[in-house]
């Protein structure tokens, strides 16, 4: 869309372009939320932890003031065509957006819990991997947003196949300490929930990504294979 | 006046009306989903129809389908020829004196230019409400039975009939059921243009034009004349020429965008708001066409 040419009314190109911004930047603070919760937990560092949760307020915040601003934009403005499609898109983006970050915030209290009861790092090994690839796979779509890049969402949408493998493999793993030890079974739950979190990310991660398929074509990924989603991307080529 | 009629198109226009056959614009399934079940017909035909005044084209090679008991909305800049082709339908151009029209339009499969087909019995079938409202300066009763009385029907129980439920149907009965001998030019801006459809539909037309029917009106009875369009398609085919983008999204099933007198996109309104497939299409409807 940033192929277009100008509004008649700039003060509406303006609007665009600031809430555009905003989703980035909301992103930008989600995405280092996710880091640090990622990286309290493999650390077991509780101070950090502490952090993540207390800055989660700052992610409903924003998500609160872009719905607003999308609110006055459709009621004042009537966007239509694409201007329609991104106004739609940041709804739905910022929904995701600030549902990351709930998960962050949910892998920061296991981690703070898991550091105060004692838990053993053993445990984390597959964690700190599936919470690194979640957030590239975060990073990209918040990219592939900003450029507007089909084929860059595409990558990150098949990217969350790899998540659900390592979040299985973790599950598996995390069972045999629960058989091995009965008194570990506590932290391990909270390890459990801290994957199923980071597994969530990704699911979330590639919704992103189906928004900039909407945005720039127009149609409607949803619920629908990945095969199926390139050829939609490859079809009307014009974006 | 030259009219093209080439064999193909004769076929083409009889192919047309032996069957009812599928619109190529947009699925049909959404339209079906706006509550409206079944095959779409074609009333108004139009090929390869070009227009000129004098040596100025006004309309290059239009090619399109009006489908029947549907709201088709024309939009696009001034001067891009929407109101134009709307004229075409009942032959309005005839009217003006250097104009020269190539190509076919038919209406149910027949030939609108034909030397067989009665102008005036066209204009009936093919009725056409204007911008500005324009009653006659004549009693309410009087302006919707004028095209009754033209028709040289003098029953007076008959016109009594007719007037009331032409009245009903243009959602203005109740307003002025009481006074209808009262002159019309006492009735409001909003009143006065239901009245002028009411005097359209009185005579059974088959095809409604309607050009800026509300762009003279407060919101309102822009809001009224909305809902009236959208009870009328039940009878009747309309087409709407509005510069008002938000109203052709709300009242129209298929939207036709024109620019210098070419026909750019015909799609149905759904599509056409979201996901238009030409980038004139989307400059315009976003507010980037400058």
């Amino acid at each position: 869309m940033d192929k277009l040419g100008q509004h008649i009314s700039q003060q509406f190109d303006e609007e665009l372009e600031d809430i555009r911004n905003r989703v980035m930047a909301m992103g930008g603070l989600v995405e280092q939320q996710l880091a640090d919760a990622v990286k309290a937990l493999g650390n077991i560092d509780a101070e950090l932890a502490e952090v993540v949760i207390t800055n989660d307020y700052k992610i409903n915040a924003m998500e609160v003031a872009i719905d607003e601003e999308c609110v006055q934009i459709l009621a004042r403005r009537q966007p239509a065509a694409g201007d329609l499609r991104l106004v739609i898109a940041v709804i739905k983006t910022i929904t995701d957006l600030e549902r990351i970050g709930d998960e962050a915030e949910r892998v920061g209290r296991m981690a703070l819990h898991f550091a105060e009861t004692g838990g053993e790092s053993k445990m984390l090994v597959g964690m700190t991997h599936l919470g690194e690839h979640v957030r590239t796979m975060l990073h990209d779509a918040l990219d592939a947003f900003a450029r507007m890049d089909t084929n860059a969402a595409i990558a990150v949408a098949k990217q969350d196949a790899k998540a659900d493998r390592e979040y299985e493999s973790i599950l598996r793993e995390l069972i045999t300490y629960m058989m091995e030890d009965s008194r570990a079974i506590p932290n391990v739950l909270d390890v459990m929930w801290s994957a199923r979190a980071l597994e969530r990310i990704g699911d979330r991660a590639r919704n992103i990504c189906e928004y900039v398929i909407y945005l720039v074509k127009g149609k409607d990924v949803r619920h629908v294979s990945l095969d199926q989603v390139e050829a939609h991307a490859r079809n009307k080529d014009n974006a | 006046m030259t009219i093209d009629g080439t064999q193909a198109q004769e076929d083409k226009m009889k192919s047309s009306t032996a069957r009812t056959h599928a619109i190529n614009i947009g699925d049909l399934d959404r339209t079906k989903s706006m509550g409206q079940e079944g095959e779409i017909e074609i009333t108004l035909n139009v090929s390869d129809l070009d227009l000129y005044y004098g040596e100025k084209q006004a309309l290059k090679k239009i090619n399109m389908e009006i489908p029947k008991n549907r709201v088709t909305a024309f939009i696009g800049p001034s001067g891009c020829g929407k109101s134009t082709l709307l004229r075409c339908f009942n032959r309005m151009n005839d009217l003006v004196d250097s104009v020269r029209i190539e190509g076919l339009i038919t209406l149910d499969g027949e030939d609108i230019h034909s030397k067989h087909l009665n102008v005036a019995e066209l204009r009936r079938r093919v009725g056409m409400v204007f911008q500005k409202p324009n009653p006659f300066p004549k009693s309410i009763y009087e302006n919707v039975a004028y095209g009754l009385r033209i028709l040289g029907i003098k029953d007076k129980r008959r016109i009594d009939e007719t007037v009331e439920k032409a009245l009903r149907g243009a959602a203005l009965w109740d307003e002025v059921k009481d006074r209808l001998q009262d002159n019309a030019l006492g009735l409001s801006g909003g009143q006065q243009q239901r009245l002028v459809i009411a005097r359209a539909i009185a005579v059974e037309p088959e095809v409604l034009l309607l050009d800026e029917p509300a762009s003279a009106l407060d919101p309102i009875s822009t809001l009224k004349i909305e809902e009236l369009i959208y009870e009328l398609k039940d009878k009747y085919t309309i087409v709407i020429v509005t510069h008002n983008m938000q109203q052709a999204a709300r009242v129209s099933d298929f939207t036709a965008f024109m620019y210098m007198g070419e026909m750019v996109e015909h799609a149905d309104t759904n599509t056409l708001f979201t996901n238009p497939s030409q980038k004139q299409t989307e400059d315009y409807i976003t507010g980037r066409y400058g």
